[in-house]
């Protein structure tokens, strides 16, 4: 019951936070100097004023800007983000068309994050000053001073061009030919560098916090007490231990969504990834005003829906948050 | 009647003010103490290198895709037969400029917001709190790469575009900050004492409130630096311009024919944010001296 209440009343602050964004984006892109009519009068090469306001007509450019703004809220609300300047296509087709791909980078880069850092957190916080946890400490300095793009070009030197053992670029292989099983194994094979790439900054940052969390856990009473009565250290590690450490660390992952898609947007320019990111850059490239807010909206969307899993992971694994 | 002799106290060590605490213990922190040295290495680099490489680092001055230490060339050329050395001494200056100031600006709006919703309570922390919020639900690259692309690529909007997105974790930081200290006594005496709201943030809460900051600030200059790097590297920044981001976007088609063009800058913003976030550690030992024993 109160669960529903509170799911509900989360619900509804992120609908009004994404309507936020929504207005924010158009104003923002509504204030730059310039417009489409600009870029597309470009494109041919010059125009005179009489075909600039037929161009602005058509795109109802020529509106005052508040009824341009309730329309566009209007519309997206209804699923419809208008029709790209560029590819002059409807952009709900071409954000669908990369989103699977980002998804996929995104989420596969998040969970391989997850699992690597805990691992390295747990173990390395069996031995504080074992060689693991040095290893632990360079790692994260890594993990948060290295250029994500440099890093992936560091990897694709190392593992696509000096030893090719991974495709340089794109997220399939054309000349593969065969079942979706061997579509699947193709994908996975080119996904593996831009996921251990993007993957890279967030382990370092999941193993540093959660080294730290289980340090703290471990030296707690409950803990000293599950020693006493003769539990093995296996079960006293992933039982009480690894059980009260991990929310915090679900907590920041949930914090980085927003990172994480930032993140993509380099790693899909690195390793061509057909993403959302690479559609973003064109579009921003080409003043493409719909395609831009279409993405930052999906984007902003992704974060809002991914904050709000980390919420209920968080009340499945941690019961105080439930009483809250 | 005779006072009894007062037993033998252990002769008390001098007071030392906060400050050569604060150096003591940063200088515990070999690695620290390294990264600084190295970092002023790089700041006087940037500062006087163009200096030592006058003239345009954009012009072609030798056979394209000279190896590094070929010909007198240290670095090697690029694609364009542009000297790398020179290019990543003049990209140093505008690298490290703008994390500076985009720090800067992140820094102010941070503080403002933070210091405003945590001394103020009721609705303005909760109006601040729902924008602090907002900004971290926008993602940021694309938004700022949209600010970027909108207003234009000149160095000021990046830093601004870097500035407007980064703030909200200080400004969290702050706020919890002020939300501890405004409780404490000294806080209350000095309310009692008639002390304006204005000077109460600023004189006597704010410097209690810095040691978290100052920190958080440090590091702000290193994700600034890496956040402009990736929006050279995409190609939106002024591109007349040489800073260690650009230099990789616009050779990185080249990493076939000659990856140093490419890792060289990257080792330089690596170092270069490496050594301010280890900087950023000696200095939390140094002003958090509690959490030392962690």
């Amino acid at each position: 019951m109160g669960l529903v209440i509170i799911l509900a009343q989360r619900v509804m602050y992120a609908a009004l936070l994404l309507i936020a964004v929504l207005v924010l984006n158009f104003t923002m892109i509504n204030l730059a100097p310039g417009d489409v009519a600009d870029t597309i009068a470009a494109s041919m090469g010059g125009a005179d004023a009489e075909l600039m306001a037929r161009i602005r007509a058509d795109y109802s450019l020529d509106q005052p800007f508040p009824v341009q703004l309730g329309r566009y809220v209007l519309r997206v609300l209804s699923f419809d983000l208008g029709e790209s300047y560029f590819y002059n296509r409807p952009v709900t087709d071409l954000i669908f068309e990369r989103l699977p791909a980002t998804l996929l980078l995104v989420v596969s880069a998040q969970l391989l994050a997850l699992v690597a850092g805990i691992l390295l957190g747990v173990f390395s916080a069996r031995n504080p000053n074992g060689l693991l946890s040095h290893v632990v400490t360079l790692f994260a300095l890594f993990g948060y001073a290295a250029p994500v793009f440099w890093t992936g070009i560091l990897l694709l030197i190392a593992f696509s061009l000096k030893v090719p053992i991974f495709p340089v670029a794109g997220m399939v292989d054309v000349t593969v030919s065969g079942g979706w099983f061997v579509k699947a194994l193709d994908i996975a094979h080119h996904l593996v560098l831009p996921m251990v790439t993007l993957a890279s900054i967030f382990i370092a940052l999941y193993s540093r916090l959660c080294r730290a969390s289980m340090l703290e856990v471990l030296g707690s009473d409950y803990v000293r007490t599950a020693r006493a009565k003769g539990l093995t250290p296996r079960e006293v590690t992933l039982k009480h231990a690894l059980k009260n450490a991990l929310p915090p660390v679900v907590t920041l992952a949930g914090l980085q969504f927003s990172a994480v898609i930032s993140g993509a947007v380099l790693v899909e320019t690195v390793f061509s990834w057909p993403g959302l990111g690479q559609l973003a850059l064109t579009a921003i490239l080409a003043r493409d005003t719909p395609t831009i807010l279409g993405i930052l909206f999906f984007s902003a969307l992704v974060v809002v829906v991914g904050n709000l899993v980390t919420d209920l992971v968080l009340r499945m694994i941690d019961p105080r948050v439930r009483g809250k | 009647m005779t006072v009894p002799d007062a037993p033998d106290m252990p002769a008390t060590p001098k007071a030392r003010s906060p400050f050569s605490e604060a150096f003591e213990m940063f200088r515990r922190n070999h690695a620290a103490v390294v990264a600084v040295v190295v970092l002023a290495a790089i700041l006087l680099i940037a500062i006087f290198g163009p200096y030592l490489y006058p003239g345009d680092p954009f012009d072609m001055v030798w056979a394209p895709f000279t190896p590094p230490g070929r010909d007198g060339f240290l670095l090697g050329t690029d694609y364009l037969g542009r000297d790398m050395l020179s290019l990543l001494i003049h990209g140093a200056r505008v690298s490290i400029t703008i994390g500076l100031a985009a720090a800067f600006v992140t820094v102010t709006i941070g503080i403002t917001v933070g210091a405003l919703a945590g001394f103020w309570r009721g609705w303005v922390e909760e109006a601040l709190m729902r924008l602090t919020e907002f900004f971290q639900v926008l993602p940021t690259p694309l938004f700022s790469m949209v600010i970027d692309a909108l207003l234009g690529a000149s160095l000021p909007m990046i830093t601004l575009a870097i500035g407007l997105v980064s703030w909200p974790a200080v400004a969290r930081i702050t706020r919890a900050e002020f939300l501890r200290i405004r409780e404490l006594e000294y806080v209350t005496a000095a309310r009692a004492g008639g002390v304006r709201s204005g000077s109460l943030i600023f004189r006597v809460i704010l410097p209690n409130a810095l040691p978290p900051i100052i920190v958080q600030a440090a590091l702000m200059v290193g994700s600034a630096i890496l956040f402009e790097a990736g929006l050279s590297f995409l190609g939106l920044t002024d591109p007349n311009v040489a800073s260690w981001g650009q230099i990789i976007g616009s050779n990185r088609q080249y990493i076939l024919d000659a990856s140093y063009t490419v890792t060289v800058p990257g080792l330089a913003i690596f170092v270069t944010v490496l050594c301010i976030s280890l900087v950023g550690d000696g200095l939390n030992d140094a002003l958090n001296p509690k959490l030392r024993r962690r």
